[in-house]
């Protein structure tokens, strides 16, 4: 999608991610004997054919409301959960076209950090041992070699290397997403995803944290993909925006770009709701209604029922992402010349 | 919005809370004085364990062991209440006054709201408590605020059950419940933290509608400075116990005079150049139990010196504007700091 495919480090085409809870007999049953509909297997289009390329260096923030399938994403490319459609493009490889060497390398090379330290590190484990196990397992390291190793690790994410004989419950909040970031460092990768890594901690820590992943990013040559719903976190740390909503990308753009001029409705909406610092009360201009449940999703386009601008197309027919502009992408009815409203420009 | 030309509601009086642990004493409000104007909103600004939930719970006298009271005032100022200190109050008199005068908002409605109780079922028992009525004006009553907090169809989501509600929908819920009774002061706990953006925006909306319809007088306790900023009228910025600064939200966002609470705005993304480092406190919060002598703000400050190694008393330094800290910022980098705040 962007530039020269050779350039990409990763490259998603069409990927689906489809979560399916099959009906039970008795559901099957009652739905054969009172003929309604009920009888059929339940799916969540928790992703829905996801076009995506991530050149190497870049840092892309997807944003989204909860249950918008961006933490989905994240574990699809990461591996976590395999995805139902499309092709993922590693280096230029589909993972068919690799030898398993190859495909370990990508393993290895994509890592991910989570939301949440205290219900991803293991609470029974030392900080030496959640740094170094993976990096042993994998031979990067020799058995002698992991306490320097953790302490070199450990001191590159701002953490005292004497910490390392302790647990986890011992550390603040703001250590712990170290703790976390640091185990993703230690086998050496490319590629980080980052689910919401920053969401639960306070605005100071917060701002250290984000301070880090900058300094990574410059002294590693790492390629981000940072998931958040925090615009603000993601316009100061972004080179480009995805919006992702109801398991579609709505809107791709370069971050700068993307918050003068949005082009999509949602994004608008979304935009013009983040806190920012005023001085005096400001008027609240909410998106009307939540996000439908993935389970029966809207048709045509999945925002229409929350759009201010929607048209009868729009209920019935997707809209498709388009090229607007240089390294922009929208997926909006409006785009199409013909139904440009006034004052839409 | 000015607290003289507005009758008093609420005046803490150097409260302290603490709690006895095997570590020590936890003296997680340490002297705050704060006073609140009828029909007023004050947002309560703090990071984790600033002591600001704490400061919450106890006018609400919901603190249990090993917290306790230890000192200061609570004086209520609410309808047929005479100035009553509600840290002497019997817990009779408690019950009486939660709910009909004084209700909370939770952070977690899913905590809040009873999982095997109807919805209707829960706000008709939250009006029987305090007032003597029919069932069918009280179900009418819960209807209607449901519908006033913008959950639609109210008359048929009041046969619902919390676990049919989305986040935002229990929020509301909890919201409208909190409300029922017309309170004179409302507590709000971080109650849109855990929700989206879009929702977030929508109940600020609600909230601060209804708080102005009515005027009831709100407490936001909240950790996200940009988001309280424009919501409440004045604002506390609360540190280890203490409130650092406080006073009306234009003043204090336009040029916050306490150190830590110009770090947390310069630690707000947004208040950054894009991609550039955000500007950050050094150090953490310090643990409550072990306390740095005199300000605790001070081995994280950049101004602070040897007299800081005594407590600093609140001192004014604008209309309304207090702040307790020996070097205050005194210069405003005037044109470029407005430049950055977009109104």
């Amino acid at each position: 999608m962007t530039a020269s495919k050779s350039e990409a480090l990763l490259e998603l085409q069409g990927i689906s991610k489809r979560f399916v809870q099959r009906a039970d007999v008795a559901e099957k049953l009652t739905a054969k004997l009172t003929g309604n509909g009920k009888g059929a297997d339940r799916v969540v289009h928790a992703v829905d054919h996801v076009d995506l390329a991530i050149r190497r260096g870049e840092v892309v923030g997807l944003v989204g409301e909860s249950g918008c399938g961006k933490s989905t994403l994240g574990r699809v490319i990461t591996g976590i959960h395999p995805s139902t459609e499309g092709v993922m493009r590693w280096k230029g490889k589909t993972e068919s076209e690799m030898t398993g060497e190859e495909r370990h390398a990508m393993r290895l090379a994509v890592q991910m950090i989570f939301q949440d330290p205290m219900s991803s590190l293991n609470p029974r484990k030392q900080v030496r041992d959640i740094i170094g196990e993976a990096p042993l397992a994998h031979g990067l390291i020799k058995k002698d070699d992991i306490d320097s190793y953790v302490e070199q690790v450990m001191q590159r994410v701002g953490l005292d290397p004497t910490y390392k004989m302790r647990y986890p419950h011992q550390f603040s909040g703001g250590q712990r997403a170290r703790i976390g970031i640091a185990r993703a460092l230690a086998v050496q990768p490319e590629f980080l995803v980052c689910d919401e890594s920053v969401a639960a901690l306070d605005v100071s820590i917060q701002a250290q944290v984000i301070n880090l992943f900058m300094k990574l990013c410059h002294e590693l040559n790492l390629t981000f993909l940072f998931i958040s719903h925090d615009l603000g976190v993601v316009q100061h740390i972004s080179d480009r925006v995805v919006i992702m909503y109801l398991g579609r990308v709505v809107e791709v753009a370069p971050t700068e770009e993307l918050f003068k001029a949005p082009n999509h409705p949602y994004t608008k909406g979304l935009l013009s709701e983040i806190p920012r610092i005023a001085t005096q009360p400001r008027e609240f201009v909410p998106i009307k209604g939540e996000i439908p449940s993935p389970l029966h999703p809207p048709s045509g386009c999945h925002f229409h029922p929350r759009c201010p601008y929607a048209m009868d197309r729009c209920k019935t027919e997707r809209p498709v992402l388009k090229q607007i502009g240089t390294n922009r992408w929208s997926a909006c009815h409006l785009n199409d010349a013909d139904n440009k409203p006034a004052g839409n420009a | 919005m000015n607290t003289s030309t507005r009758s008093l509601l609420l005046e803490i009086n150097s409260l302290q809370t603490w709690f006895d642990t095997r570590a020590g004493t936890v003296k997680a409000v340490d002297g705050v004085d704060l006073t609140l104007a009828r029909g007023e909103i004050l947002g309560l600004v703090g990071e984790s364990g600033s002591g600001k939930s704490v400061m919450g719970y106890s006018i609400m006298r919901l603190i249990d062991l090993p917290g306790r009271i230890v000192g200061g005032s609570i004086k209520f100022y609410g309808e047929g209440t005479q100035n009553e200190d509600l840290v002497n109050a019997t817990s009779d008199r408690m019950r009486r006054l939660r709910g009909s005068h004084i209700a909370m908002i939770f952070q977690d409605p899913m905590m809040s709201l009873n999982p095997v109780l109807r919805i209707d079922t829960q706000m008709i028992e939250a009006i029987q408590a305090h007032a003597k009525v029919s069932n069918k004006v009280a179900r009418d009553r819960a209807r209607d605020m449901l519908g006033k907090v913008g959950i639609p169809s109210p008359e048929e989501r009041l046969q619902a059950y919390p676990h049919q509600f989305s986040g935002g929908m229990r929020q509301r819920v909890a919201i409208a419940t909190a409300m029922l009774n017309k309170p004179e002061l409302i507590i709000a706990d971080e109650p849109t933290t855990a929700l989206d953006v879009t929702v977030q925006a929508q109940i600020l909306y609600e909230v601060r509608k209804l708080c102005r319809e009515s005027g009831t007088a709100l407490i936001w306790i909240t950790h996200d400075i940009a988001l309280i900023s424009g919501l409440a009228d004045r604002i506390a910025v609360m540190y280890a116990g203490r409130v650092v600064e406080t006073g009306l939200v234009r003043d204090v966002i336009a040029a916050p005079r306490h150190p830590y609470t110009a770090g947390l705005m310069g630690s707000v993304p947004s208040n950054n150049p894009r991609g550039k480092p955000l500007r950050q406190i050094p150090g953490m919060t310090p643990s409550l139990s072990n306390l740095p002598k005199g300000c605790a703000f001070a081995p994280r400050c950049e101004r602070a010196t040897v007299t800081c190694q005594q407590v600093p008393q609140e001192s004014p330094v604008g209309a309304e504007h207090k702040v307790r800290c020996f070097h205050p910022i005194e210069s405003i980098p005037a044109q470029s700091r407005h430049d950055r705040i977009k109104v």
